[in-house]
């Protein structure tokens, strides 16, 4: 594992970021209108909603936090479909990367890229809704985290079928977390969902994560028992997804397909 | 001293053999060309080396040291295709730091200056590398493929689709870049001037076996023919009908 190298390709990707106006503005631009939209509906359920009149902004802190992770996923995709689309793909398995670097590296570049589209946007909140991500308190640190290990996780996922399958699985890439979002409890209880549902959700961090933001903010109480299961979950996922992008890397060695990747 | 060995090396997709077990060595400042019709097997050949394909069976062996799983020399090894591109989007420049960076290429400032004489890349330098003419690209390719001054160097078909100008520059520069380098070379190339010009030594594929093998001139003399083009020709279509 070497720095320098790891280095190289998020130099790749931040020069790609730097060269173009129109691509930094995309990545401030859907946070911002996403973030807008909710924080409207946030405005009126907390005017007309008994569960939601305390406690203002749960709808919009709920929708950053979910954007934070789509990010998260999104950029690590479009940093390994970039490589796709450019054809330099080959460069980077020839050259003495190894795929633990390739990894870190996309994950690096991955944060700042979410960074870069959801800082303006959570700033905007503050003044136009009276909402702020830091009424979440110091348990903000470790749902970011969690959001974040698993939006890579999803994207470790999504480019192993990549590798496997080529640009062919790029639509899954898109889909991934519309697939996992009902279920990830992001705006209700665990509790609405049918009852052989909800096994489901609880094997996922993220109804841990967004029901631990609830808890912050209608009862200001912390609660670690749902911080802590999040975090599990994540490393067992996270190590599920590094096994399975190994594993198609390697596959895709004896079949081959790691050279048409591009195509 | 063989730099690189291959032997009986094969590769299998299902029922289908890629490549039937062979053999070859390339010393140290060795140009060795792979010849034979499209599908013959020797881009499944070079990815072998470049460890982008799992041989089925049999060994790559590199300064004596058989590759395992984990591709031990790809910071001593290079590449360059036509039909692998680098970054579009990036400048060349930019392209040149970042791949220096990655082979983590020892002063790497001095390199790439170099690399810029050498190559006459100085007029394109601030250009996306997507907005250059194919001989241009070609020439930042081969700028990237040679950044770390390869001991191995696997070149799949250099000047496909160049103008002859071009296609002479690179030539040219290949050539007094091996004098002043000693390289073991693969060229893979459909291009027959070009093989007798750069090359040592000939392996004629055809169906992933090596069906023939010797200098150019020898080959030539062999089988009675004018120029490797006939060569080429005549074993290719061996046994067609």
């Amino acid at each position: 594992m070497k720095i320098k190298r790891i280095l190289s390709l998020m130099l790749r990707h931040l020069y790609l970021i730097k060269a173009s106006v129109p691509r930094i503005i995309d990545l401030i631009y859907w946070p911002t209108v996403q973030i807008i939209l909710w924080g409207f509906v946030s405005k009126f359920f907390t005017m007309h909603s008994t569960y939601f009149n305390n406690t203002a902004g749960i709808i919009l802190s709920a929708a950053i936090l979910y954007d934070f992770l789509f990010r998260s996923s999104i950029s690590y995709n479009m940093l390994f479909l970039e490589e796709i689309w450019s054809r330099n793909l080959i460069n980077l398995f020839v050259s003495p990367l190894k795929v633990g670097e390739i990894v870190i590296a996309l994950t690096c570049t991955a944060l700042l890229r979410t960074l870069i589209g959801l800082v303006p946007a959570v700033l905007i909140a503050i003044p136009l809704f009276g909402i702020s991500l830091l009424q979440l308190g110091y348990p903000l640190i470790l749902l970011l985290l969690s959001l974040y290990i698993f939006g890579i996780t999803l994207g470790l996922l999504v480019t192993s079928g990549l590798v496997r399958y080529g640009p062919s699985f790029e639509n899954i890439a898109w889909a991934s977390l519309f697939f996992i979002a009902p279920i990830g409890c992001i705006y209700y209880p665990v509790e609405i969902l049918p009852s052989w549902l909800q096994p489901i959700a609880l094997a996922l961090p993220l109804a841990h994560i967004f029901e631990e933001t609830r808890s912050i903010l209608i009862n200001h109480t912390v609660n670690f028992s749902n911080i802590y299961h999040a975090l599990m979950l994540n490393a067992v996922y996270l190590g599920i997804a590094l096994i399975t992008f190994y594993q198609s890397f390697k596959s895709a060695k004896v079949k081959g397909s790691l050279i048409n990747v591009g195509e | 001293m063989k730099q690189l060995e291959l032997i009986q090396l094969e590769k299998k997709f299902g029922a289908f053999e890629a490549v039937k077990k062979i053999s070859f060595s390339i010393e140290k400042n060795q140009t060795v060309a792979l010849l034979g019709p499209n599908g013959c097997g020797k881009t499944t050949t070079i990815a072998m080396i470049l460890g982008l394909i799992t041989p089925t069976s049999g060994t790559i062996t590199i300064h004596n040291q058989t590759l395992g799983k984990e591709h031990h020399y790809l910071s001593k090894m290079n590449f360059a295709s036509p039909y692998v591109e680098l970054p579009k989007k990036l400048k060349v420049i930019e392209n040149l730091k970042v791949y220096a960076m990655m082979y983590e290429v020892q002063n790497s400032k001095n390199k790439i200056e170099q690399l810029i004489e050498e190559l006459n890349l100085a007029p394109i330098l601030y250009k996306k590398t997507g907005e250059l003419s194919s001989g241009q690209r070609n020439r930042v390719s081969l700028a990237k493929a040679i950044i770390n001054d390869p001991e191995i160097l696997l070149l799949d078909e250099p000047t496909a689709s160049l103008d002859p100008d071009t296609g002479d520059f690179i030539r040219t520069f290949l050539e007094n870049y091996k004098k002043k380098n000693s390289m073991a070379t693969l060229l893979a190339s459909h291009n027959m001037d070009e093989v007798t010009r750069l090359s040592d030594y000939v392996l004629m594929m055809k169906e992933g076996s090596i069906i023939d093998e010797g200098t150019a001139n020898d080959l030539i003399t062999k089988h009675g023919r004018e120029d490797l083009e006939e060569v080429f020709l005549k074993l290719a279509r061996q046994n067609e009908n």
